[in-house]
This record gives structure tokens, C-alpha cells and sequence, in this order.
């Protein structure tokens, strides 16, 4: 035993005695994740929320949350000696006094968009490979509200330095309160301390930004990865793996040193984009008045499919009893945002009941093989990205030499007709590609080589595909449709016949499938050869 | 004569009978071009007017009628001033190439002198605007870069966006980057109110302020990329491309890289 | 022949396939010597961002392509945090991949459910527990409990009240009233009718009185837009024309929908733009919205002229200016 074993020995006891945590690191520490790239996605998440959490920390030092009427005497000079608030100022002082003060900025703000892209296509991940399915439903409403969150911390960060854009910004917000029925006024007053903009906002949403935000998402995040951890990751199919295993690598070392690793990976990627290219250039925007805006006004990607669904609504206001209700800002703002999330968040439940499968899974679906699943996604998407082209049209109308109310009009039509052709044209291609693999399956490969048969014709080698693949082509289950009883035996309705009608409906479109193939099918092919 | 001679054959002859010639011709031009504008007689300016009379029948009047009277598809330019014809034909907006939108800013067609000989016409016709000299101009004396900042952000911002690279209007119609123009046509812009823009008048934008606009929009130009690429100053819809792009695409890149077995 | 009765084997886990790195030691070097390059870029960049931190001064600027004429500091300090850290995870991966054992391991996955014993002698236990307690025997604690619990719950409902005044008339006044100037913002300087040419605009605010502040809640309120056009242009009803002044109209320019500023005025259309979500508003037809979501014109400020020549309001706003909010009649 060498000296250096010998004192670590020592501590590992020490803490050991105290805790007796050797023997769950013991069984922790071989624990067995599976490898695949798309399972480091949710990684991007939690390692740009560790950089959010060093790099906000640092801008902390030097951000002065306040909207205190300053004089600006800093070194950027087109801005010298104008009236701003100290918030404004503070960020000017912190991007141009501070060596790397602006690198720091930069970063922040780079990794909240990573940290919100990696949320979205994480979770788009988990979503089309039914990743949310029995027993995760728990981890996909944590994830749903991480992403939630995510989007109203974006929103306060960036809306902090108190520049023309995010005040713009806030002043968009305060009009959604506002529009509120009953209470709508009231709270905006709380929140503003008073009416717009007034001085107690920012110092505010600083608190909410740095403080109690960064807490929830702390202990979800750990929830997220206690159960993570405790249910163990889901794997793809694919020879020896089955609902019941798990296959991948030990945690030590391989998988440790490869998840460490790419938390550098993230930060110096994030770096990279902090270094060479400029975001929220606030010095340019100017510091906050009601009174000014700028052309081309946007909120960060992940609110610009709110703002497109904004723009879009219809001029929609109800005056009664001598109140106003503002549908053009309710129904975009508030209320189709609200059955959006609430629908993803129910997703799981809403499947387990459409299919009747309320069984554990382990092993992921490949996309194809849930076409219904994979068209929902892809319609959500379309209508998400409608929103978001809309939120962007004045900025595309002048690049693409098009006109803002062409846009307007393409999206107010097409947010109703993408969708459904989105998820017909998703569904169709769903089942193409299970025809494609059947045909792979049955026939093999194409090789390309072409030979002549004796009596003249030409035909194709095809090359049987091996049996790990044909295997992992065929792993899937395929349900039969849910036969819900509408009548019983006596020939009277039952009771919920409407339900089960509709559950039969949708379990039925559920198990449109082309039929996997068989043993007996591939033998047959072979023996006929 | 010999020692005349000596220095003619000196090193430094060659190079300071240069600068001297140079001097003398530069003066005399100066000179001359001094005593042709104090000079600028009755008779000239009808002269000019005459050339810009004929300029105009030729290129101008075929939509903007014989006496600039305006037409079916282009306004009157009675009382629009020297100014509008400047900052129209020297921005190459006039003539028109494409009356579908509106007169984007292109090749100049015109010679500065052809240009001074329209604008001359069309100020004849009626009093207007009239093209501001070079002294007026003098914004970095005269101008203020924050002061101007602010009057940018109220007046002009809306339209032409934060860092004045332009913005959308209704129907297709935008308003055009403020990158590369020449401080003359931005002046003239702001007095004459071309196309959609509206006028800012001297009384309620003083010729100083605009001034400061100027130098404000100069020094916005010029200022370098403080924190990298600048992503075309549009605000969040590029920041919000590249992170889609380049960024999520490199960490998948090496995502894919981690989970692919050695060999 | 249905896919129940026989489907494709799972052949199994495939066999493991040994790295040239496992069994050779030359490429086992290799991949060392690899990921200690990976290493040592990632101190150069440690390096490069000490370097550029000492002695690159804050204005120094160079040219980049593509980039442009960048900070030079900013650059080289965020090329070299990029590169220490990015090299970091390089190398681990690569030496995790490369060198680290990579045999596939089987876990096997337990059942998550408690066994029946289990669940019952937990439900065994909270009955015991609850009834220990007496939670069910004596009511009168439940609910005592129960009302204690909800009234305190009130408690920080109570303490946010002061988070801010109650609305009152605020949203519904400004600062205009009937006489008071209106005068340029920036600037501050009244403003005769003759000031405006036809197609010009002015963006204004009342005057302040001596000693007064102008906060940006007073702005936020009070911006307004001066606009001229020819008296002929305009599409008004006898009212609305008679609070225009020789075709100056003014409207507030805090948009009805969302409260932006809206001053993208048009001179040829006549239209007005606002920039944030579009709307657009025809300033002959006194604001009315011919496009996009605002759902109420701009309201209109009622303008005159003093004795001295200069613009004022004839009169307050008739109407609450900004976004739309419960206690607005109309």
C-alpha cells in the first residue's frame, strides 16, 4: 500500500464511519447508463444551468438592480451624459470597465439560449421516442415545468439591464397582466409598484431572477435527476437489450469521464459563441423610455412564438357593463399558452389512455413506430414554428422581400392549415418508412450489384441484413386496438358509451400499422430463394 | 546664372519644385473656383437653370410632367426645393427603375453638376428646401453623439431600428438602412421627408440636433464590433438563428462524436 | 401466422469488439499522446487568456474576417476561456473513449412497485399513525387545524398588499389637460402650428411646469405625436375635425393594444405603424386600425392654439390612453 492509497484510505473511512456511504457509492459507482448521443441532450441543460449559475454569480458583483435615475459618465461616449437608470448604467459599467465583464455578459446570455434550445430538443427527444411513458410520467412534468420556468427566467434576465428592447419588452408584459379580467389592473399595480414603469420592477425580478427562480430550478433539477438515477435511463432496442435490462457503460470511470468531459465541452462552446459573437448588444439599444422603440422589436427566441401569436390575433375586444375584455391579448397571451402546456404536460396520461398501455417501458420507440405520437409532435412543432416565423416577420419581410401583412395573413391561415397536413404528411411518411423497414427486413439489403439471370433479366442482389439488425427492426410491439364494449350482453348501452367510442376511435387510429415481420415470414423468403 | 544652375541640379530641387507647382496649381484652382462661385451672376443661374430645364424634359417629365406638375404616377415637384431633387437623384432613387413599392436607393445616373443643374430647375419653379452647404453640415463641430442618440431613438428608431439598419413598413414598404449614406442626403431626408418618411421640420428638429442625428448615425458606422460578430444588428431573431444553428449544432456534433464506439 | 405466434429472435448482446488501442499498444500510445495534445491546447488557452487579461489594452481593435474590426481583448480572452475549457472535455472524451475500459455491462432492472406486503402494512401504519393521533376521534381539532392553517395562509397574501398602491384613476388620466403646452421631446420647446410642414411629424409632451420633473411614468402616459397633413386629407366626423388644428392632428402614442410607441408614421399612406406587433392605424380616419391585432384606435388629443401661437391641448384625453384593462368603459 503506497502512502498516497494509504491517506485515502484514511479519509474514505473517516467519512465512511460517519455516513456509511462506501456501500451505496460502492453500488453507485458501477451503475450502468447507455451510450447514445441523444441522451446527452438533457446534459446540455443541466451543464448550461451550472454556467448560467458561475457566470450570473459573476455579473452579480457589478449589476446594480436598480431604476434610480443616473447621469451616465462611463467610457462608451455616444451614450455619455444621458439620464438612464442605474440597472442600464450598471450593465454599460460591467460590459466596458470590467475586463471580461462583457465576455461574462455574453456568455449568460449565449448559455441561456443553449440552456433553453437544449430543453426543447430534449425534450422533443423524449417525446418522439415515448420516453415519457410508465414509470416517467413524474421526470416529463418536472420537465415540463422546468421549460415553463426556463422561459419566465429567460424573460426577467434579459429584461434586468433595462434597455430599450427589454423595456419594450416589460411594457408588453405589464399590458398582458393589465389585460387580466377583474384583477387584471390590481396586479399589474402590485407588481409595478404602481403604474408603468415606476422603480420597483427591476429590483424586483432581480430578486425573483438570482434568487428564487435559480432555488426551484435547483431542486427540480434534482429531482429530475434523483429519478433519472433511480429508475435508470431507457435504452434503445437492440440485440440483448430488453425491458427488463439495462445495457451501457459503468459510471466509473468511462461514463464519468465522458460526462465531465463534455461539461467543458458545453462551457467552451458557450464560451466560443461568447467570444466571437455579439448578443444583446445593449449599448446600442439605449437605455428605456416609454416614449422610444425600435424597428424590429423581438423577444429572445424561446417567447418569440408567443409574440408571433400575438401579432397574429384578431382585433378582438368585448366592451359590457362598462368593462373591457382584450381578447387579442387573452386568448394569444394567456389562454392558448396555457392549454398548450397543460396539454403537453398531460401528454402521458392522455396516450396511456388513448392506447390502454399502462405498462412500464424501458426500451424506446423508434419514431416511426408511433406514427401517431410522431405526427402530434410534428403538428405541435408546425404550429409552434407558425408562431414563431410570425414572431419574426417584420425581420424576414425586409431580408426576404416580402411584405409584413403577407406575413401576417400566410400565418393567420396557415396556424390553422399546417398543423393537420403536418400530421397527415408525418403519419404517411411514419408508415412509409415501417414499409421500408419490412421490405429490409424481408429482402435485405440493396447492394447495388445487379446480375444477369439466365434467361436475360436483370435483378438486383439484395443482401440479408444480420440478425442484430433484423432484431432491432422488429423489437417493437405492435397493439391491437382497444375493443371497449359499447353495448353489453344484453344489447343495451352501457353506461360511458360515448367514451368508449371515442377511446375505440382514437386506439384504432393508434394501431394503424404495417405488420412487422415474422420468423415464419423471413423463412419462407429464404426457403423460396 | 551658375548658382541658379548649382540648384537646379540640387537633390531637393526635383521634389520642392513639385510641391511648389502643386501649391500654385492648387491655390489658383482655389482661387479661381473662389472668385466662379462669388461670381455666380444672374445670367449663370439662368444658364444652369436652362440646363436643368432641359435635363428634365428629357429624364423627368415623362411621368412628372413637362412643368414638373406632377402626373398619373409621380407627384408635383412645384415647391419640393433643391433639396428633394439632392437627396432623390443623388441617391439614385430618381430616376425610377421599379414603381412597384418604392425608389430604392441605387447607381447614381446624374453627374454631380447635372444633379445641381435639376436641383436648380426644380427650386426655380417654387421656393423650397434648398441643399445645405458643406459649412452647414459640419456635424462633427456642430453635433452631439449622445444627444443625438436620443433624438435618433425617439424620431427615427421606430423606423429605420436601433442601430439604423433599416426596418419593415406596411405592404412591403421599408425603411432603408442608414449604413453608407452620405450626411448631405440624410439632412435632406429629414427636411424634405422623401417617400414614407414624414418631414422633421427645422423648428421641431433644430438643424443642430440634426446635426447630432448625423454624427450620432456616423459614429454608430464607425463603431467597431465592441462583443464579436454583430449579427447584422437586428436584435434577438439572428441571436436566436445561430444558436439553433451553429450553436446546438456543434455540442450535437461532439454529442455524437462522445457516443460513437472507438475503434 | 400473427406476429404473436413467432417473432425474430433477439440474437443476444453481440460479442464484444476489442479497440486496436486494447490490443495494440502502439495505438494505445497513440491515443495517449493524443489526449495529452488535448491537454496541453487547453493550457495554451489558459495561457492566451492570461496573456490577453495582462496586456491587451480594453481598446485595442483588430481585424477579423468576418467578424470585422473586433475588441481585440474581448476576443483573445474569450478565444482563450473557450479553448482551456473545450481541450478539458476533448481530452477526457478521448481518453475515456480511447483508453477507458468500453465492455458493454447488463444491469438488470428492478420492479419500481412495492411488494403487497408492503403496500399493506404501509397503509396499516398510517391508519395506526392518523389514529394514534386521533385525528379521526376528535373532529374539533381537525377543524380547528383546518381554519388555523387557511387563515394563515393569509398572512403573506396580507403583507404583499403594500407592493404597490391600488390603481385608482391612474390609468385612466394623464397629464393633459386643457391649455397645457405641448412641447418637443427631446428638447422641450413649444411648438407653433407654422413649426410643421404638411407630412411633418413632432414628437411631443406636455410642458412641464417650473420646477416640475418629467418622470418615465409621466412619458409612459403622455407621449404624443403631432402629425400634419393637408385639412383636405382628413375622414373625420365634425368633432374629431374640430379637435385638429389646421390639419395638425394629434394622437397618443402609446398603442391601444400593447403600449408600445407608435410613431412609424407613413406620409404617403397616412398610415401609422406600430412596430411591435403591427398594427396599423389610418391617421385620416383618426386612428382608426386597419390592420393587426389593436383592437381600438389611438386615442385623439384635442389641440388648439393659445394666444401666443402655440400648440396646446383644447382639452384632457376623452379616453384612458395604453392597453386595454377591466375598469376601461369603453
Amino acid at each position: 500500500m503506497t502512502a498516497r492509497e494509504r491517506i485515502a484510505g484514511n479519509v474514505a473511512g473517516y467519512v465512511d464511519d460517519r455516513t456509511g456511504a462506501a456501500k451505496w457509492m460502492k453500488k453507485n459507482l458501477t451503475k450502468v447508463f447507455p451510450d447514445h448521443w441523444s441522451f446527452l441532450l438533457g446534459e446540455i441543460c443541466l451543464y448550461s444551468f451550472i454556467i448560467l449559475l458561475a457566470s450570473g454569480t459573476f455579473l452579480t458583483f457589478w449589476f446594480d438592480p436598480s431604476q434610480r435615475e443616473v447621469i451616465y459618465d462611463g467610457g462608451y461616449a455616444p451614450l455619455s451624459g444621458l439620464k438612464m437608470s442605474a440597472a442600464y448604467a450598471s450593465t454599460l459599467h460591467l460590459s466596458f470597465e470590467v475586463r471580461g465583464g462583457l465576455l461574462m455578459r455574453q456568455i449568460h446570455h449565449w448559455a441561456a439560449l443553449i440552456f433553453m434550445v437544449g430543453i426543447v430538443v430534449h425534450l422533443l427527444r423524449v417525446f418522439f421516442t415515448g420516453a415519457f411513458r410508465k414509470p416517467r410520467e413524474f421526470n416529463w412534468i418536472i420537465g415540463v415545468g422546468l421549460l415553463t420556468l426556463g422561459i419566465v427566467e429567460g424573460f426577467l434576465g434579459y429584461s434586468l439591464p433595462d434597455d430599450l428592447l427589454s423595456g419594450t419588452g416589460i411594457r408588453i408584459a405589464e399590458a398582458i397582466i393589465q389585460a387580466l379580467p377583474v384583477v387584471g389592473s390590481y396586479i399589474a399595480f402590485f407588481a409595478f409598484g404602481g403604474a408603468f414603469p415606476g422603480e420597483a420592477f427591476i429590483p424586483r425580478i432581480y430578486t425573483v431572477h438570482v434568487l428564487l427562480l435559480p432555488g426551484i430550478f435547483l431542486a427540480l433539477i434534482t429531482v429530475h435527476l434523483m429519478l433519472v438515477w433511480y429508475q435508470k435511463h431507457t435504452q434503445f432496442p437492440g440485440p440483448g437489450r430488453t425491458e427488463k435490462n439495462v445495457v451501457g457503460y459503468p459510471l466509473m470511470p468511462a461514463y464519468m469521464a465522458k460526462a465531465g468531459g463534455f461539461f467543458f465541452i458545453v462551457f467552451g462552446v458557450t464560451a466560443f459563441l461568447g467570444a466571437v459573437a455579439s448578443i444583446n448588444p445593449i449599448w446600442l439599444y439605449g437605455p428605456y423610455t416609454p416614449g422610444q422603440v425600435s424597428a424590429g422589436s423581438q423577444p429572445d427566441w424561446y417567447m418569440g412564438w408567443l409574440d408571433g401569436l400575438v401579432r397574429m390575433a384578431p382585433p378582438l375586444e368585448t366592451h359590457a357593463l362598462g368593462h373591457t375584455i382584450s381578447w387579442n391579448i387573452l386568448i394569444p397571451g394567456l389562454i392558448l399558452p396555457g392549454i398548450m402546456f397543460t396539454l403537453l404536460a398531460l401528454y402521458p396520461f392522455i396516450e396511456s389512455w388513448a392506447t390502454g398501455d399502462k405498462r412500464e417501458h424501458h426500451l424506446l420507440d423508434r419514431p416511426r413506430n408511433a406514427p401517431n405520437r410522431t405526427a402530434l409532435g410534428a403538428m405541435a412543432l408546425t404550429f409552434t414554428l407558425v408562431g414563431l416565423i410570425n414572431g419574426g416577420n417584420d425581420i424576414l419581410s425586409t431580408t426576404f422581400h416580402l411584405t409584413i401583412n403577407q406575413m401576417m395573413w400566410f400565418s393567420r391561415i396557415a396556424i390553422f392549415v399546417l398543423p393537420p397536413i403536418a400530421f397527415v404528411i408525418t403519419k404517411r411518411i411514419c408508415l412509409s418508412l415501417q414499409r421500408a423497414d419490412r421490405e429490409l427486413v424481408l429482402h435485405g439489403r440493396e447492394t447495388g450489384r445487379l446480375v444477369r439471370l439466365p434467361h436475360g433479366e436483370f435483378v438486383e442482389v439484395h443482401e440479408p441484413i444480420s440478425p442484430e439488425k433484423a432484431w432491432t427492426l422488429t423489437a417493437h410491439e405492435q397493439l391491437a386496438p382497444l375493443e371497449l364494449p359499447e353495448y353489453d350482453a344484453a344489447g343495451v348501452r352501457r353506461p360511458g358509451l360515448l367514451k368508449n367510442k371515442i377511446r375505440n376511435r382514437i386506439s384504432r387510429a393508434n394501431a394503424v400499422a404495417v405488420p412487422k415481420v415474422t420468423e415464419s415470414e423471413r423463412k419462407e423468403i429464404e426457403h423460396g430463394h | 546664372m551658375k548658382r541658379l544652375s548649382r540648384l537646379r541640379r540640387h537633390r531637393a530641387a526635383g521634389p520642392i519644385l513639385l510641391v511648389f507647382a502643386l501649391f500654385t496649381i492648387g491655390t489658383t484652382f482655389q482661387v479661381a473656383s473662389a472668385v466662379s462661385n462669388n461670381a455666380t451672376t444672374a445670367a449663370e443661374r439662368s444658364a444652369t437653370i436652362e440646363e436643368g430645364k432641359q435635363l428634365f424634359l428629357k429624364g423627368c417629365s415623362s411621368c412628372h410632367g413637362l412643368n414638373a406638375e406632377g402626373g398619373a404616377v409621380a407627384p408635383s415637384l412645384i415647391g419640393v426645393g433643391a433639396a428633394s431633387v439632392d437627396f432623390q437623384v443623388g441617391t439614385g432613387r430618381m430616376p425610377m427603375a421599379d414603381m412597384s413599392t418604392q425608389a430604392m436607393r441605387k447607381a447614381v445616373v446624374y453627374t454631380p453638376e447635372e444633379i445641381n443643374a435639376l436641383a436648380t430647375y426644380v427650386a426655380s419653379l417654387a421656393d423650397g428646401p434648398a441643399v445645405p452647404t458643406d459649412e452647414v453640415l459640419n456635424y462633427e463641430r456642430d453635433g452631439s453623439v449622445a444627444e443625438g442618440g436620443e433624438l435618433f431613438r425617439t424620431n427615427c428608431a421606430m423606423c429605420h431600428n436601433f442601430a439604423a439598419q433599416g426596418g419593415a413598413l406596411t405592404q412591403g414598404k421599408y425603411a432603408p438602412t442608414l449604413m453608407g449614406v452620405e450626411p448631405k442626403h440624410i439632412y435632406e431626408a429629414m427636411i424634405t421627408g422623401p417617400q414614407s418618411m414624414p418631414v422633421f421640420s427645422n423648428k421641431t428638429i433644430t438643424a443642430e440636433e440634426k446635426l447630432s442625428i448625423i454624427k450620432w448615425i456616423k459614429s454608430t458606422e464607425a463603431e467597431p464590433q465592441l462583443g464579436g460578430a454583430a449579427l447584422g444588428r437586428v436584435g434577438p431573431v439572428t441571436e436566436g438563428l445561430l444558436v439553433w444553428t451553429l450553436g446546438i449544432g456543434l455540442l450535437i456534433g461532439v454529442a455524437v462524436w462522445l457516443a460513437m464506439k472507438a475503434r | 401466422m400473427s406476429t404473436e405466434i413467432e417473432p425474430i429472435k433477439d440474437p443476444g448482446l453481440p460479442a464484444h469488439i476489442h479497440r486496436r488501442a486494447d490490443e495494440d499498444e502502439k495505438y494505445a500510445k497513440r491515443a495517449e499522446r493524443q489526449v495529452a495534445i488535448l491537454f496541453m491546447l487547453s493550457a495554451f488557452g489558459t495561457l492566451l487568456l492570461i496573456v490577453s487579461y495582462i496586456f491587451i489594452p480594453g481598446d485595442k481593435f483588430i481585424f477579423v474576417p468576418i467578424l470585422g474590426s473586433t475588441n481585440a481583448a474581448q476576443l483573445f480572452l474569450g478565444l482563450g476561456m473557450a479553448m482551456a475549457l473545450f481541450f478539458i472535455g476533448a481530452g477526457a472524451i478521448h481518453w475515456a473513449k480511447n483508453l477507458m475500459p468500453d465492455n458493454e455491462m447488463v444491469a438488470e432492472r428492478h420492479e419500481f412497485r412495492s411488494s403487497d406486503e408492503d403496500r399493506e402494512e404501509f397503509v396499516k401504519t398510517v391508519k395506526a399513525g392518523a389514529g394514534a393521533a386521533g385525528l379521526g376521534r376528535r373532529p374539533l381539532i381537525k377543524r380547528t387545524l383546518g381554519v388555523a392553517l387557511g387563515l394563515s395562509g393569509l398572512t403573506p397574501l396580507l403583507l404583499l398588499r403594500d407592493l404597490g398602491p391600488l390603481p385608482k384613476e391612474d390609468l385612466q388620466k394623464t397629464s393633459w389637460k386643457a391649455g397645457t403646452r405641448l412641447v418637443t421631446d427631446p428638447g422641450n420647446r413649444p411648438i407653433l402650428a407654422s413649426d410643421l410642414e404638411v407630412g411633418a411629424v413632432a414628437q411631443t409632451l406636455p410642458e412641464l411646469a417650473a420646477g416640475e420633473e418629467r418622470t418615465l411614468n409621466d412619458i409612459g402616459k403622455d407621449a404624443v405625436l403631432l402629425i400634419r397633413l393637408r385639412p383636405e386629407d382628413f375622414n373625420l366626423d365634425a368633432e374629431r375635425l374640430s379637435w385638429t388644428h389646421e390639419g395638425i392632428i394629434a394622437f397618443s402614442k402609446i398603442c391601444s393594444h400593447m403600449g408600445c410607441a407608435v410613431a412609424l408614421y407613413e406620409q404617403q399612406t397616412k398610415h401609422l405603424l406600430c412596430p411591435c406587433h403591427q398594427s396599423t392605424f389610418d391617421v385620416t380616419r383618426a386612428a382608426k386600425v386597419i390592420f393587426g391585432p389593436a383592437a381600438r384606435p389611438l386615442p385623439q388629443l384635442a389641440i388648439t392654439v393659445d394666444a401666443d401661437g402655440y400648440l396646446v391641448a383644447k382639452a384632457p384625453f376623452s379616453e384612458p390612453v395604453g392597453p386595454s384593462f377591466w375598469e376601461r368603459s369603453s
